[in-house]
């Protein structure tokens, strides 16, 4: 499955294909001509050291930051994401690595926040909210997910962080219609409580949407990933198939220490 | 975290609204003593309708101040300068009126033959200059990307400066008599209604229906949920698309905009704009609503808390004046309330959240 030449019409359609991002942050090249491709269905682990440019090649392709050069084809278009918002309306959800939840507020009105439903009439006009029917919606939503966020009505701030995660990612899973993109989801969990995302990332990927998967540890980026893209000083260095390749494998190519089988393993 | 979320959701539902009730019980409980203490010292004297009365009456001003203050404060921020913009509100619409109630000479020999233009005029200058203080506030903090706090410290000085420039220092008068008969003490309580004598005069009933409209905006609004999630997390808020900065514009300007009705209150009242009163009602507001309830910290605080909030300082200068114990004791009664009350509520707090 080479998925870095040109497109593939023998293949699916991929959902979003990035080709040839560069960004420099002066005269510092964070990204150095990658391309990276997500399909539908899948869990795309991108892997790779501390400033191997993980997280700015998701900002790139959330809209957060601009890129410098490259193209990006989304569902076939190709698409300029001028904010996370242009982004989100594509049906691009990001759950970052610091919890974007606000803490005070309960997991509806933090999984609706910046979409809440208002009520009809007047009431709507003057902003009046529809606490009811998004607290409906959510639970429909989570069930048709097979999502578990416990005790909705509860300010986050009264649960764990590992239930606050659940929350973020469920929001981002409720929205998201294209991709999910989870930066290091798991690195402020527990045991249990990464488990509890790695299951909800497999029931994200069983309903078509896929998955890019940003992680450090190995062992949950094999458990998880159908594919795993590796990221070195701003360019993808390998693409592994996990059912073949070895953590060692994974490691030696994040860190450049034998490119050979970094490049081999993939193919 | 394996429950249904059905099942959850109406777990929760008793437990949450508990946890909002003992949010505010304290500043309940507080208030509720300092009046049974009163009652016992001085029983119907201080306990009754005509004193209730006056406590309503008194806490309008300082009520004003505190809701704005409160939706302030939810998100994090902090307004010092309404004190100075009571007092910049009343002085230029007591300028305003006058100017426009007749000429210097009428005016000055207590003639006030176009008080119909002036009056109203006078009203919506105070208004206005409120809303313009709160909007400079609001542009400061969001453009410059400065702390709230140096902002409105920075204000509070330059918006009391102004009101000390146009009155030289000194109390603006002469203001026709019409704004405290016919409008500030007019008493819209018919006589004899369902057998009491009450005093339901303009400010009163606005600061109440304000605090009313304040309550559901807050709690039941988009309004009040952007309020809340910038609080909360102001990082998390822009991430979702939500305009944080024109959200806070409009909430500094709201703060703004209630001191200058809160300034036009004093004028109503009593007749003369003053430069030398009001100028701790700062702090007197932040007080209340931080005892109500609301966390300078952010996300967290009720309109109804700020309520009872405000109420406490009047109720205690109402009884120690009554008492006969010197008012100055309010000061060192407050100060220690709210001590007390943000200790416990933090306690409260670190043993329910896990952040």
């Amino acid at each position: 499955m080479d998925t870095r030449g040109a497109p593939e019409h023998h293949h699916v359609t991929p959902v979003l294909q990035a080709r040839g991002i560069v960004k420099h942050f002066g005269a510092v090249k964070a990204l150095n001509g990658v391309d990276f491709t997500v399909n539908p269905g899948e869990v795309v682990a991108l892997i790779g050291d501390n400033g191997a440019g993980k997280s700015t090649l998701v900002n790139v392709l959330t809209g957060v930051i601009p890129h410098d050069e490259g193209e990006m084809i989304f569902d076939g278009e190709v698409v300029h994401f001028s904010s996370p918002q242009d982004a989100r309306d594509h049906g691009i959800e990001t759950v970052y690595q610091d919890l974007a939840i606000a803490p005070h507020l309960d997991a509806v009105a933090n999984i609706f926040l910046g979409r809440e439903k208002r009520m009809g009439g007047i009431a709507g006009f003057f902003g009046f909210l529809d606490n009811k029917g998004m607290t409906e919606e959510t639970i429909e939503n989570l069930h048709r997910l097979n999502v578990r966020v416990p005790q909705l009505g509860r300010r986050l701030v009264t649960l764990s962080g590992g239930q606050r995660q659940g929350v973020a990612v469920a929001r981002a899973v409720m929205w998201a219609s294209k991709i999910v993109f989870m930066d290091e989801p798991t690195a402020a969990l527990g045991v249990a409580q990464t488990q509890s995302v790695l299951h909800l990332i497999k029931e994200v990927r069983n309903t078509g949407t896929p998955v890019v998967f940003i992680s450090h540890n190995m062992p949950n980026v094999f458990e998880v990933a159908d594919r795993i893209v590796v990221l070195r000083l701003g360019e993808v260095v390998a693409e592994l198939d996990p059912k073949t390749a070895t953590i060692d494998d994974a490691v030696s190519a994040m860190t450049g220490s034998s490119r050979k089988i970094a490049s081999a393993g993939g193919r | 975290m394996a429950s249904q979320p059905e099942q959850a959701k109406h777990e929760e539902k008793p437990k949450r609204s508990l946890t909002s009730v003992l949010a505010n019980s304290f500043t309940l409980v507080i208030l509720a003593i300092i009046v049974l203490v009163f009652t016992a010292l001085k029983g119907t004297t201080f306990l009754s309708l005509t004193n209730f009365n006056n406590i309503l009456v008194d806490t309008s001003q300082l009520l004003l101040l505190t809701i704005g203050v409160t939706f302030v404060i939810i998100t994090a921020g902090i307004d010092l300068s309404i004190s100075s913009i009571l007092i910049l509100s009343a002085v230029v619409a007591a300028k305003v009126m006058i100017r426009y109630s007749g000429t210097y000479e009428q005016t000055s020999n207590y003639e006030f033959p176009t008080q119909n233009i002036g009056i109203p005029l006078g009203l919506l200058a105070g208004v206005l200059v409120g809303i313009l203080c709160g909007i400079t506030n609001g542009l400061i903090i969001t453009k410059l990307q400065l702390p709230p706090f140096i902002v409105t410290l920075g204000t509070l000085g330059v918006y009391l400066g102004f009101a000390q420039l146009l009155t030289g220092g000194t109390t603006v008068a002469g203001v026709p008599p019409a704004i405290q008969n016919d409008i500030g003490l007019r008493n819209l309580w018919p006589a004899g209604f369902l057998g009491v004598n009450f005093r339901l005069i303009p400010p009163m009933v606005i600061a109440f229906v304000i605090a009313g409209i304040s309550a559901v905006v807050l709690s039941r609004t988009r309004f009040g949920r952007y309020t809340y999630a910038i609080g909360s997390n102001a990082a998390a808020a822009r991430r979702v698309g939500i305009n944080v900065d024109w959200h806070l514009l409009k909430i500094y300007t709201v703060s703004g905009l209630l001191a200058g009705i809160a300034g036009i209150f004093d004028l109503m009242r009593f007749g003369t704009a003053s430069v030398g009163t009001h100028q701790a009602d700062n702090l007197a507001a932040i007080s209340a609503a931080v005892i109500g309830g609301t966390s300078l910290f952010g996300g967290l605080g009720t309109i109804g808390g700020s309520v009872i909030g405000a109420f406490i300082p009047v109720v205690l200068r109402n009884g120690l004046v009554i008492t006969g114990v010197q008012s100055f004791w309010q000061n060192v009664a407050v100060g220690v309330v709210l001590i007390v009350a943000v200790w416990l509520d933090q306690r409260r707090r670190k043993a329910e959240e896990r952040i």
